[in-house]
This record gives structure tokens, sequence and C-alpha cells, in this order.
């Protein structure tokens, strides 16, 4: 099979050997791992189709893969599979700019799309943590979220259309340059945040938006958590939508500032980071109407940024999150257990109470705006007994998050990290659905087997 | 395996568990973005030291060669949001392949031997083979033996590697420099120089501007004798028990106690040199003195703005503004996280303008011993900065190291096809300095007159 491989995707396109196959046996998520049989990297739609209809013929699972950043171990081989590797597909396809849309191949980097529109005047909203490096074919498997969630939404609302291997190796092209578009089922739905698990995206077409023309940012911090939610509760009671709604909690804003030493004041409860963007005169005005409502709901102080450079400084507070809880123990799981926003004061006090029964330390930020939060374990993976409480926290803070109405997952995916998690979210009914799909599309389950649901 | 092949397993298991695997290392490292190869990266590289130290997999050539592929530029250290000690990691990494002897072959042995445990492990030594280069050139030999064709005879690697020569100055640092200067007036500040290696025999106008800047700014200079070498090639080609060993010697003849600073105008040298703490926290007789000796080191630009270092009155270039580009040496940027002090001499120059270059904080590929070692991608990375040197326009190139300063020159030279005549000048930013403050006494000379 190799050496068939190696007539397909030429020398130098499949790796073998130990040495190099064990760099690419885990992604982005803690304590897991597989070592697969072969990585290799296709460099167009129809190599990709070649090797599937090998892979298929051999029975050899195969996982779609781009940078290797998720957080949920979507990309992490199946023992003895084939790797397909999208990176060296990389060409940035167009840029059309009187439709307001970008073509690109899968393994087209998420900043190079970002700048690339950037360039052209033009906004490319969504920004996961691991923009600089993941691959924009990545982020359509994985759905992936970011910052400005609230306001502009995740991946799946930028997708106008896929390129699309199955699993049997046949090449669909789905949508298009259309805003209105209601021919037949919306199938490129159904690949959006699929995992690699229904086909493998080759290539993207992306909405953009034109560049807003200004930002203002602010940075309010409060003795209660609670006065925090009231503020994001009274500011979108006032019809305001920032783009960023962001907030840490006690346990991260002293990390943050032992970190980096911003200036937080140690005692705060909660911190929150709040960007609004668009006309400059609307801009202004709603940053002195949440300046307003941050002081009337308690706020203990509230910053706003006079220029770029001190917007720059204000947001390091939120962007040195995780760094700053990354360094603390040598283990850290970050979790994205997400709610509907009202009731998220509610699910925050519930992880620290986890984490006082549990004896565990658990740092908890996110998106206010959009209920994602990102319960962080700090840990270490060498301890089999705390390894243990984790994953008994974990348990309830899941369970907590669906009692309230919430979802597993808000930007990470399932993979294997969630898998067990899965039907308590869905019931027996949508479980099965999600089965039944799968086979429709993959019946002999060699795509990215195992991840989302065990057949 | 033998005690000595069990380096990695002897590591702190910490610092190998600190890399959470998030892959933001990637973007930043030259090699990955060479090859887009998960093994050419930081993440994958530690992913095999890991394995080794797990017993996953064996110390294989083909390891010893990734460790030998690695700049060791610590351009992930920057990036990365876990604050992985990478630099420990890779001299480990390098270390293990070493003692485990899949790095080896016979020539390597002897050619590691002359230079690591020879050349740049007695003064006398180096000052020889540097008197030697200098006549080489000097004499006009260098030049027959070029237009005799003769060089095209050897094999590839070592024609470069003749074209590649050090340049010797005439004069070392030693005659260059009293053991001894003070500053008119009252010392404020007693620092001691670290001459260097190369710096010494290649670019001794540097230390004597080193010296120049400090005297300018009320510091009494001691620059001892006959220095030893730092020994950042040895622990950054995995002979960490040479390094040792001339980190001790060092110590035994520099006491830290007796200056407010020790001064290094090398990156290479100054990001190790401040690894000495680290490397003989197991020292039970040094680690004291280590220790105290990693706190009193300062790059010179860190000192200079530390110390609230004098403006300069005159511009050293002439009435006419220059503009000026600044490469950032990996081991002062990431090494040393030093980024805006060498910015803030530069713009205290009268007469200079500072004009940023794109991707400053990435390697120019010389990396030490690198473009020996891998000339292939040296080569890339050295065209690669070249190139973005010249879109700014820049007529002078500051930089503060040894290695890259000679890397650039070439880069730069190669670029105009051989011309050096409208080549951008490549130059420590401590030197702009020095000849400004002479400017300034020039013109006061002037004025007097």
């Amino acid at each position: 099979m190799i050496d068939e491989l190696t007539q397909i995707l030429g020398q130098g396109q499949v790796l073998t050997g130990r040495e190099d196959l064990i760099p690419y046996s885990f992604d982005g998520t803690a304590a897991l791992k597989g070592l697969p049989r072969a990585v290799v990297f296709p460099k167009s739609a129809a190599e990709v189709a070649a090797v599937l209809k090998l892979a298929g013929r051999h029975k050899v699972p195969v996982v779609a893969r781009g940078s290797g950043t998720g957080l949920s171990g979507g990309s992490v081989p199946t023992p003895g599979s084939i790797v397909l590797c999208l990176v060296r597909m990389d060409k940035l396809v167009e840029l059309d700019a009187r439709n307001f849309t970008l073509r690109a191949q899968a393994g087209v980097l998420t900043q190079a799309v970002y700048d690339a529109a950037d360039a052209e005047g033009l906004f490319y909203p969504p920004d996961p943590g691991s923009m600089k490096i993941s691959t924009i074919g990545g982020n359509v498997a994985e759905n992936s979220g970011g910052l400005r969630g609230l306001k502009y939404g995740v991946t799946r609302d930028y997708v106008m259309g896929l390129e699309v291997v199955l699993a049997d190796g046949e090449i669909c092209l789905l949508g298009n340059k259309c805003v209105k578009d209601v021919a037949g089922y919306s199938l490129k739905d159904l690949f959006i945040g699929s995992e690699g698990t229904l086909g493998v995206v080759t290539e993207v077409l992306l909405k953009l938006l034109p560049k807003p023309a200004a930002r203002q940012t602010l940075l309010a911090t409060y003795a209660l958590m609670d006065s925090a939610a009231e503020t994001v509760s009274a500011i979108i009671a006032a019809k305001i939508v920032p783009c960023t709604l962001e907030f840490l909690d006690s346990r991260t804003i002293r990390c943050v500032e032992a970190y980096a030493k911003v200036g937080l004041p140690l005692d705060a409860d909660a911190l929150l980071l709040i960007e609004v963007d668009g006309h400059p005169s609307a801009v202004a005005d709603d940053a002195a109407r949440i300046r307003e409502l941050c002081s009337r709901n308690g706020a203990t102080s509230v910053r706003v940024a006079a220029d770029a450079a001190e917007a720059e400084r204000l947001a390091t507070a939120r962007r040195s999150a995780f760094s700053a809880l990354a360094r603390v123990k040598p283990t850290t799981i970050l979790e994205d257990a997400t709610v509907p926003r009202s009731e998220l004061a509610r699910m925050i006090r519930f992880i620290q109470g986890a984490a006082l029964r549990h004896r565990l330390e658990i740092a908890t930020f996110g998106h206010f705006g959009d209920g994602n939060l990102h319960p962080t374990f700090l840990t270490d993976e060498r301890n089999p007994d705390e390894m243990h409480r984790v994953g008994l926290a974990m348990t309830e803070i899941f369970a907590e998050a669906l009692a309230l109405g919430g979802t597993i997952t808000g930007e990470h995916g399932v993979g294997l990290a969630k898998k067990a998690f899965l039907k308590g979210q869905y019931g027996e009914a949508g479980y099965a659905l999600l089965k039944r799909v799968k086979r429709a599309l993959d019946p002999d389950n060699i795509l990215n087997p195992g991840k989302i649901l065990d057949l | 395996m033998s005690a000595e092949r069990n380096l990695l397993r002897s590591l702190d298991y910490s610092v190998l568990q600190q890399c959470m695997r998030c892959g933001l290392c990637l973007p930043s490292c030259p090699t990955y973005l060479e090859t887009r190869r998960e093994r050419n990266s930081p993440r994958g590289r530690i992913s095999l030291m890991r394995a080794i130290a797990d017993g996953e997999l064996e110390t294989t050539r083909t390891f010893a060669k990734e460790m030998d592929y690695c700049l060791g530029c610590l351009a992930c250290t920057t990036a990365c949001p876990a604050g992985v000690d990478y630099g420990t990691l890779f001299e480990a990494g390098r270390a293990q392949a070493e003692a485990s002897g899949a790095a080896s072959g016979p020539l390597r042995r002897m050619v590691r031997a002359f230079s690591l445990r020879f050349l740049l492990f007695r003064p006398w030594a180096l000052h020889a083979a540097g008197r030697l280069l200098w006549l080489y050139g000097a004499s006009g030999l260098r030049r027959l033996l070029r237009r005799s064709g003769l060089f095209s005879l050897l094999p590839r690697r070592l024609g470069e590697l003749e074209r590649q020569a050090i340049p010797i100055r005439r004069h070392f640092s030693d005659a260059l420099i009293a053991p001894v200067e003070r500053p008119r007036g009252a010392a404020r500040h007693r620092v001691a120089l670290l001459s260097g290696c190369i710096q010494d025999v290649a670019f001794s106008d540097v230390n004597r501007a080193t010296v120049d800047v400090l005297l300018e700014n009320g510091c009494e200079v001691a620059t001892p004798r006959a220095q030893s070498c730092c020994g950042s090639l040895h622990a950054h080609n995995g002979d960490l028990e040479a390094a040792r060993q001339l980190a001790r010697r060092q110590l035994e003849s520099i006491d830290p106690g007796r200056y407010d600073a020790i001064i290094s105008n090398s990156a290479g040298c100054g990001s190790h040199l401040k690894r000495y703490g680290h490397l003989l926290a197991g020292d039970a007789e040094l680690a004291g003195r280590a220790a105290a000796w990693s706190d009193k080191v300062r790059d010179i630009s860190e000192w200079l703005v530390e110390i609230g270092f004098r403006r300069p009155l005159a511009p050293p270039t002439g009435p006419q503004h220059v503009a000026v580009t600044y490469h950032e040496a990996c081991h002062l940027c990431h090494g040393q996280r030093i980024t805006n002090q060498p910015r803030e001499v530069l713009r205290a120059i009268p007469g200079i303008e500072l004009r940023e270059c794109p991707e400053s904080t990435m390697c120019c590929g010389s990396a030490g011993v690198y473009s020996l070692t891998q000339p292939v991608t040296s080569g890339w990375l050295r065209d690669r900065k070249a190139g973005h040197i010249r879109s700014t326009g820049a007529a002078i190139v500051a930089t503060a190291n040894p290695g890259c300063q000679l890397l650039i020159q070439q880069g730069l030279t190669v670029g105009a096809g051989g011309n050096t005549q409208d080549r951008p000048r490549v130059v420590h930013p401590v030197v702009l300095l020095a000849e400004a403050y002479r400017a300034e006494k020039a013109n006061r000379a002037v004025f007097r007159g």
C-alpha cells in the first residue's frame, strides 16, 4: 500500500519513518495520542480522491489533518491509519472584491485568509486562538469560533461553498457565490463541523465583509461576578452588540497579573474586556454608553483606550489569559462548555464549586457575549488520582451545562475528548440520526473512525 | 542504555511536559517554514525527545540529524504560550545525540575535537589561527589562489568554507584596549568587558567602540587579558561538559562581585553567559558564584539603557540623514528578550532614521556554525534576510552579533553579484553610537579652533 501511495503522490510526499510518525501522533489536545501507519501530503483534490479510493480498497482508516491544533482530539490518528495532511494545499485561489468572496485551498492558514481580505479593505471575522497556524480547512471541519462570536458568528456563517472529497473518492462542489440559494438540501452545512468523518474538505469559498472603520476597547473590573453578568445583560438590553465581550474569573485574573503585570486588581472577582466596532460615530456613542452601564452596574474600575496602543495594552489582559494559565502546571486542559448567555454567571459559580469539591485548580475565562466558557484545568497528567478527579469534575460540568440548556462544546468539537458526553446532549433519536448520516456517507467507516461517535 | 546515554531521561520531565502541543511555535520556526514537516518543528522535535525519554524511541541517527537541522534560534520560545524552555531541551537533545554516538562519523569527530576542544578551548590557539588567517588574506595569497581557480577543484563544502572564511582584523582586542580604562571624571560604574572569540579576532573594532561608549557614560572598564571562549558554541553543539569547564574558567578569572555589570556585545555569547547559573546549578563549589554572574551579565545596549546613556549631539555620518534598519540577532531578541534597547540606542543617534525591516526577528541563517553544517538552509535564510534588508532601502544595517554581521554582509554581497561598493554597511549599533560621540568631539574641536 505504501508503494501505491508513493505512486499516487510522488517521492517525499509519503512519510513512514518512526521519527516522522511520532510528531504526527497527536494534536493540541492534552494526553491523547495514536501512531499512524503513514503520513501523506496531497497537492490536489484529485490526489485526495486517489488516496481515499486506495484506502477504501485496503479498508485502512484515513484521518484528515491541517496544522494539528485541534483541542478535542479530532485529528489524533486512529492507530495504523493514513494521515492525510493538507498543509501543502496552500493556494489562495481567488479574492473576488465585487462579490466579497475568497476562494482558498484547505491548507491556507486562517491568518493568511484574514490578511488577504484585510489588504483589500475587507474582513474575515472568525478568529480562533490558533489562527496564526490553523488552516482554513481545519476551521471548517471543526466549525471554529473565536472572540467575535457575539456579533459576527462562527466559521459556518462565512462558508458559501465547499469542494469535498467523499469516502468513495467522488469530488463534489457544494454551494456558490450567491447570497440566496435554496436549491436542494444545504449539503455544505453537513460537512461544516463534521471533523473529517463525512468527507475531506479540499477547497472553501468564504464570505467576506467590509472592514469596520473604527474600533474602541474598554476594560472593566468587578468585585462580584454577578455585577459583571448584570453589566452584560444591561449592554444587550440597551441594544448594543459589542464585537467582543470577554471575561476572566478571579483565578485567571491572578494568574494573568502574575505573568503579564498589566496592573489588574488582585481582589477582583471578574474582569470584562469589551470591544465595539463599526462606523466611527456609532462606535464612540456605544463606548460612552457601555462605560456608563459598567459604572452603574457596580464596576470597580472602567478604562477606555485612548488610542490603538492603549487598546492593545488593555487587550493583553485577555489575550495572555491562556499563556498565563498554561505556565502554572505541567498539564493544561482547556474545555469549552457553553450555556445561553443568561445562565453564564450561574455556570461559572458551578465550576468554581466543582473545583472546590474535587480539590482541583480550575480557572475560567471566555466569551461572555456568546456564553462560551473555557474552564481550564491546571493539572498533571502523571498524577492518576488527580486525573480521575478531573474526569469527575468534567462530567459534572457538562451535565450542568446541558441542564442549563447549553452544549458540551461551543467551538472545540467532540473528537475523542467529548465523545462520551454527546449522547447526553442529543438523546436517543438525535444520536441515532447522527449514526445514520455517518453510515450513509461512509459505509465502510474509513473516514476518521471513532471520532464524534462510535458506530 | 548506559548512564551516559540517558541525558533526556534524566532531564526534569516537566520541562518536556510543559509543551502542550498547541502548534503556535510552528509559524515562527524557519525549518518548519522550509519543509512544512512536523519533525522539523519545535513541537515535533520535543515529541521526539519525549519519546526517547519515555523509551518509545531509540536515539537514532535520524534524531541526531534532526537536532543538527534545528538552528537553535529560539524563535519558538518567544512564540510559545506555555513558556517551554526549548533552549534547555535543545542543548540536552544535541548532547544526547552526541553522547549516544548516533551523530558521529570519524570526520565529524575530528572536526569537533579540533574546533570545540582545541581552537575554542585555548585562547592562544584561536589567536594563532586568527593570525594565520589574517596573513593568508593580507599577504595576497588568498587573492592569488582565488584567481588561480584552484578552489573550484575543492569539494563543494570546502570551497564554501573558504568563501566564508572570517575576515580577520590586523589588531585583536588586547592590542586596542588597555586592561583597565577610566572615564574622564569620577567613575559611576565599574564593569568588566567580555571580548569574545570571533568578536575578538574579526570585530575587535566593536570591542573598542564598546569601551569608548562605556567610558563616555561614566563606566570604568576592565578587560581581562587572554579571555577564554564563553562555551556557548560548545553548549549549543552537544558538548555540555566542555561548556561547564569553560564556564568555570570564566568564573575563576572574573569575580562578578567586583563589578556592577559584566558586559557582552555579542548576542550569542550574552545569551549563554546569562545561563551560567543554570549550567552550573549542580556544581557544589561554583553554583552560587555562577548565579551571581548570571545576574550581572548585561548586553551592552541593555546596560546603556539601564544607566540612562547620554544622547550624542552630532550625527556620525555627516550632515545627511541616513536610513538604518535593524536586524535582531536571535539570541538577543529570543534568547535574552532584548528588542527595544538596541532600537533606543539607534534612535538616540542624530541624523539616523530607523526603518523597520520585515521579519526582523527571523534568523539570518548564521546560528553558530550552522552556515557550515547546513549550507542549503543557511543560504536560503541568508538570501531571504538580504532581500528584506534591501526592501527597506536602508544604507546601514545594524545588528548586535558577529555571526549575523558576517553572514548578512555575505548575503548582501552575493545579492549584489559580488559588488561590495553599493551594498549596505553592516555594523554593530554600538559602533554607530561611538562614531556619533567621536563626531561630537570633532565638532567641539572645530568650534574651539
